[in-house]
């Protein structure tokens, strides 16, 4: 039973030593931080089978890593010494640093650290790879299942994105206040797409997806302990991420199929993640600034009203149009065209949906399935058996049979009515 | 893709119409918006709002206005991507402020900031 405990345990005391021991050493020295941390861990393997998981592991996790850096420093210091001079002094009269890891000191390197990791300097590849190994203390074989990749390509984006930190020369430590309102918007960019990584992502692993979002959410939290970094979006964007969570227990049925917002079991939302969302939106609408967080978040919050009602859809489209001015992405096109439909009927959404340019997108197909479906059948199976070679994921590609399923089904029994009820 | 201004002209709204109905009529232009932003072809737009307006003439003679005798008064514009002017006709025609008569869109292709205009 306790025995399970370790894997879990691994990945969060992880990502805080690393935080904590970078902070010491410099972030130059990364590597060192997450050897000694991953040396740990070995170290515990090796004991913990045999002689039993430690009462507090935490505090044995410490003990041992505040050892090993110690043992690390006095290497150094005797590298030095011996090879690069003589000028240290005696290894034995080593001033230790002291090895702080104390609750705040491990909140605010983390919070540091993902500053770092999120520094414009790096691809936003780099960003969410260093991400999900220093700061969620992902595995390169997680990292890659999580982002669709292979070992090698994050293994190598891994070392391109340390490497690159190391050339700015970034030191741990936030950006000072007239910094930290841009610093922070690349810090948020990162967030949003880890969280839809795991949200939307393609990956067939469902327990990895969904721990993609709670890290998110708890990185995002560091943002909110911090009165510096508690600004507005950032609160918008734990409500958008509490919002679209509380739906994980609905998503998906038990053969791990996909469940199409509008077939999903209300009684299965998260009630809490909802009020939860709410709280951190009214705490984000004290601003002046409308951010697309903002707009994202209330948009997910009128999806926590199930009823189909004309207040919501208003409202959504509405939001949807505020989001467009702001930011184009073929996404918001997309839903803002169901919302149009939803307000505006059919006809008027099918003629804004043929003047986009996104036939290469497999969701525009789908979207033009659902609104030529009940008017132009025939047509809106062809727009399915488009978005069904397009789709990536097995789960989606069953999404669309099921529709094409349907709406076959549909056909056959109108057609039947129509047959018997000719004139 | 060259940037195009569309330019509204028409009558101070609230001197015409009820709360609710401009409540309609800017409900209907967040809609046309939204429809060209999600071709994303929208680049940026403003209204202007009536009250407070001023024109500075001639030597340096200061009325408020422009309203009283021109009737077509610049109310608001929305800068688009277009391919050509038909598609930004094409756009303004969509535009709301074309329900009243006498009302117009003027469609102008913005220069370029590439040294040749």
């Amino acid at each position: 039973m306790q025995q399970d405990l370790i894997p879990h345990l691994f990945r969060t005391e992880y990502s805080k030593i690393v935080a904590v021991l970078s902070r010491l050493l410099g972030l130059q020295h990364l590597d060192v931080a997450e050897d000694i941390a991953a040396d740990t861990f070995l170290a515990a393997m090796e004991i913990w089978p045999y002689k039993g998981v430690p009462t507090n592991p935490e505090a044995w996790v410490y003990v041992v890593a505040k050892n090993k850096v110690r043992n690390h420093l006095a290497r150094s210091a005797i590298f030095m010494k011996k090879v690069a001079g003589g000028l240290a002094r005696d290894a034995s009269q080593i001033e230790y640093p002291e090895i702080d890891l104390s609750e705040q000191n491990i909140s605010d390197s983390q919070l540091q650290m993902l500053f770092a990791v999120c520094h414009p300097a790096l691809s936003v590849e780099a960003q969410l790879g260093l991400a999900l190994k220093v700061l969620c203390g992902f595995g390169i074989e997680e990292i890659a299942n999580a982002l669709l990749s292979n070992k090698d390509t994050i293994q190598k984006r891994l070392y391109r994105a340390k490497k690159a930190l190391r050339e700015v020369g970034l030191k741990m430590e936030l950006p000072n206040a007239s910094a930290i309102n841009e610093r922070l918007d690349s810090v948020l960019t990162t967030l949003y797409l880890l969280f839809n990584e795991g949200y939307y992502s393609e990956s067939d692993d469902n327990v990895l997806r969904e721990d993609l979002c709670r890290e998110a959410i708890r990185l995002t939290g560091l943002l909110i302990e911090n009165e510096a970094t508690r600004q507005p979006e950032v609160l918008a964007l734990m409500a958008l991420m509490h919002f679209h969570s509380s739906r994980f227990a609905a998503r998906k049925n038990e053969r791990g199929e996909m469940i199409l917002y509008d077939d999903q079991d209300e009684q299965l939302w998260d009630r809490e993640m909802i009020t939860k969302g709410v709280y951190y939106l009214h705490a984000a609408s004290q601003g002046e600034r409308l951010s697309k967080y903002h707009l994202e978040a209330s948009i997910a919050y009128w999806h926590t009203q199930k009823a189909d009602t004309k207040e919501k859809w208003d409202n959504i489209l509405q939001l949807f149009n505020k989001l467009l001015r702001l930011q184009y992405s073929p996404a918001a096109a997309l839903n803002r065209t169901y919302a149009l439909y939803k307000v505006h009927g059919r006809a008027k959404a099918i003629e804004e949906a043929e003047k986009m340019s996104l036939s290469d997108n497999h969701y525009y197909h789908i979207l033009l399935g659902s609104l030529y479906s009940g008017v132009d059948n025939s047509c809106a199976l062809t727009h399915l058996d488009v978005a069904y070679e397009l789709a990536k994921s097995a789960a989606e590609k069953a999404m669309i049979l099921k529709k094409c399923a349907k709406l076959r089904k549909w056909m056959l029994r109108h057609g039947f009515y129509y047959m018997y009820n000719k004139p | 893709m060259e940037k195009f201004i569309l330019i509204f002209r028409h009558e101070d709204g609230s001197k015409i119409a009820s709360p609710e109905q401009m409540q309609v009529w800017m409900k209907q232009t967040m809609d046309w918006i939204g429809g060209i932003a999600a071709q994303n072809k929208f680049v940026e737009g403003n209204g202007l709002p009536f009250h407070n307006a001023r024109v500075v003439g001639h030597k340096g003679v200061v009325t408020n206005g422009p309203f009283g005798d021109i009737k077509e008064t610049i109310g608001g514009f929305i800068i688009v991507k277009a391919e050509s002017v038909d598609e930004a006709v094409a756009f303004a025609k969509g535009c709301p402020v074309l329900q009243g008569e006498g009302n117009t869109v003027e469609v102008r292709r913005v220069a370029a900031d590439d040294g040749v205009h």
